[in-house]
């Protein structure tokens, strides 16, 4: 392979008389992109990056399956080969299975938080006062700390904490206690989750609102269209890509909750997610076969769902190669 | 701060097209108060009770001030007995290496993929997007066992090689970037002797700067919350980093919530900063990151 293929908006180089390159005796060979070490300095390059992601992420995965089809220990030298027991098991013990509603919150919550990113981004396109001060207050909660952000709203919700006091303030008297029944308790560590990630969506939608063309609209205002018609026929299909990428991150990010209910309720009263399960299975209860399937599973479903995306919304991106 | 609610478009300071605001001008803006008083309510009232003594927390409800407001005590506490100056330094040490580490291995791929020509090509890429699919949250349970068979359970090294390791998004950034630098740059300093490592350090790496500033910014404010590998890998009292130690304070600090709330404060402070000072560089990056 000597040449690189001509792409566009590229300088074609091609083989240059070498007459004017200062080689000292017995430098490089003449003809440089003929050498047999042309051939090999991009893999100099590459050596350090592949060695990482072969190591860190398909050397896991790998062993990840491997495991799943024993009952080992984590620690011990000895492992038995179970075969399909450990994905029999997750999908019929009911206190394994259960997680997986759990997940049903956080996605009901990522329906909320795409609506209402989606309605801010549509405001915040148009001018108005203080629109940058407006755009760095839905976005900062994406840049804290989670660990904060869960003693923030362990305080929000806990008894006579900012909850009660703002309701009490309202004249609303209540003593319930938000995190003290599952359902409650789902609901408000979901909400936390909406806080925390609408600006991440409100930010790409915004973004792919303000690179439609300004003629548009105009064109459209002088054909009589309203407000609803131009969001219906110019905003709504502009987007939907970063939309169609949204929804995917939310359904892929509801499987795969950690940080939050870990850090707010360490998954008791029903808030345990799936990854909260693994997590104490493979490092509390040493049950690695048993968590490596699970993890097959949760990544499994996420490829999946990937893929039904790609299949619905073809992705009309430059490959990158 | 109301806002003027009369329906006169502000001068806009950016470049953008002036459009009048619809009708329901008086709700957009209503919409918007509503929508800060949710993001600022809960961190304004943590801030408050960072500055408030524990009688005061315990006596006054949630939303009362505090009677001083440079009682800085329990900013003290924080950092004496919640270990927040090791944290710091800890957080520091892991941020300095997996951030120039995935600035060179990024820049590196990037370079080798899009400036070189060699059969695997198309593989290599292939493998790096795959591995974009891969969610971290589902491996670390084999990826445990790779650390530990380095023996590095409970270093500092861990998390540094995880987050040099699986960053795909600064390789593609680096990428998109690189295909911007004309290649006849390349040729030039090829004609006058220089190697294939000396064009990359001495032509690509610095014209990389934007996207450098990019990676960086990005890299770091996500490695600097990250909670989920440090948790993991890192058990000893003397290893905890920011989200960790701030982890830390439920069990001893129990029920003080000033000083859980000045601990999160100290966490928060520096990401409010950043953001302040970068505000269009972290939009742009982030978008960049998401929409990959």
């Amino acid at each position: 392979m000597t040449g690189r293929s001509t792409k566009k908006g590229r300088a074609h180089g091609g083989d240059r008389p070498a007459g004017r390159r200062r080689a000292p005796a017995g430098g490089p060979p003449r003809s440089w992109r003929h050498s047999p070490l042309r051939r090999i300095t991009p893999w100099l390059f590459l050596a350090a990056p592949l060695a990482l992601l072969i190591t860190f992420t398909y050397v896991p995965v790998a062993s990840m399956i491997s495991y799943s089809f024993t009952d080992w220990d984590g620690v011990s030298p000895d492992r038995e080969n179970v075969g399909f027991d450990n994905y029999v098991q997750i999908f019929t013990r009911p206190e394994l299975f259960r997680v997986f509603f759990v997940s049903g919150y956080y996605l009901a919550a990522s329906v909320v938080q795409i609506a209402v990113a989606l309605y801010f981004a549509v405001i915040l396109s148009f001018d108005l006062r203080f629109r940058n001060f407006f755009k760095g207050i839905l976005f900062f909660p994406y840049l804290i700390n989670g660990v904060a952000i869960g003693f923030v709203f362990l305080y929000f919700f806990q008894d006579g904490g900012t909850l009660d006091s703002v309701l009490s303030w309202l004249g609303v008297s209540t003593d319930h206690p938000w995190l003290g029944d599952p359902t409650s308790a789902n609901i408000s560590l979901a909400g936390v989750s909406v806080w925390r990630f609408t600006g991440l969506n409100f930010v790409l939608f915004l973004g792919a609102i303000q690179s439609i063309p300004g003629e548009l609209y105009e064109a459209a205002e002088l054909d009589g269209a309203g407000k609803w018609k131009q969001f219906r026929h110019i905003i709504a299909p502009s987007i939907k890509p970063v939309i169609s990428l949204s929804v995917i991150l939310a359904i892929s990010g509801s499987l795969s909750v950690f940080e939050i209910p870990y850090i707010m309720t360490g998954g008791a009263t029903g808030t345990q997610t799936f990854v909260i399960q693994t997590i104490k299975l493979a490092f509390q209860f040493n049950k690695t076969g048993l968590a490596s399937a699970a993890a097959v599973v949760l990544l499994l479903i996420i490829l999946l769902i990937t893929w039904i995306q790609r299949r619905l919304v073809p992705d009309d991106k430059v490959d990158l190669v | 701060m109301t806002p003027d609610l009369t329906a006169t478009p502000a001068p806009a300071r950016a470049p953008r097209r002036r459009r009048r605001l619809p009708v329901g001008a008086v709700l957009t803006y209503l919409s918007l108060l509503a929508a800060t008083a949710v993001v600022l309510l809960p961190l304004t009232v943590v801030f408050l009770t960072s500055l408030k003594t524990s009688e005061e927390v315990g006596d006054g409800g949630a939303l009362s001030l505090p009677g001083n407001w440079l009682n800085f005590d329990n900013y003290v506490t924080a950092f004496t007995d919640g270990n927040m100056l090791m944290a710091f330094g800890n957080t520091a040490f892991i941020l300095f290496f997996s951030i120039g580490g995935t600035v060179v291995i990024g820049s590196m791929t990037a370079y080798a993929v899009d400036r070189f020509d060699f059969r695997a090509k198309k593989l290599v890429m292939a493998l790096f997007l795959i591995a974009t699919l891969v969610p971290a949250v589902t491996t670390q349970v084999a990826t445990f066992q790779v650390i530990s068979g380095f023996g590095l359970v409970d270093t500092r090294w861990a998390p540094i090689l995880l987050y040099m390791g699986t960053d795909i998004v600064s390789v593609y950034i680096f990428l998109q970037f690189i295909r911007g630098i004309p290649t006849s740059l390349d040729e030039a300093a090829r004609l006058d002797g220089a190697n294939a490592f000396t064009i990359y350090r001495k032509i690509i790496f610095p014209l990389l700067k934007p996207a450098i500033a990019t990676v960086v910014i990005i890299k770091g404010i996500t490695t600097y919350n990250d909670f989920y590998i440090p948790f993991l890998y890192m058990h000893s009292e003397d290893l905890g980093t920011i989200s960790t130690a701030l982890f830390r304070f439920k069990g001893p600090f129990g029920a003080h919530w000033e000083a859980i709330s000045a601990g999160a404060i100290l966490v928060i402070l520096p990401t409010l900063i950043i953001f302040l000072l970068l505000q269009r560089w972290i939009y742009n990056g982030f978008s960049q990151g998401a929409t990959k």
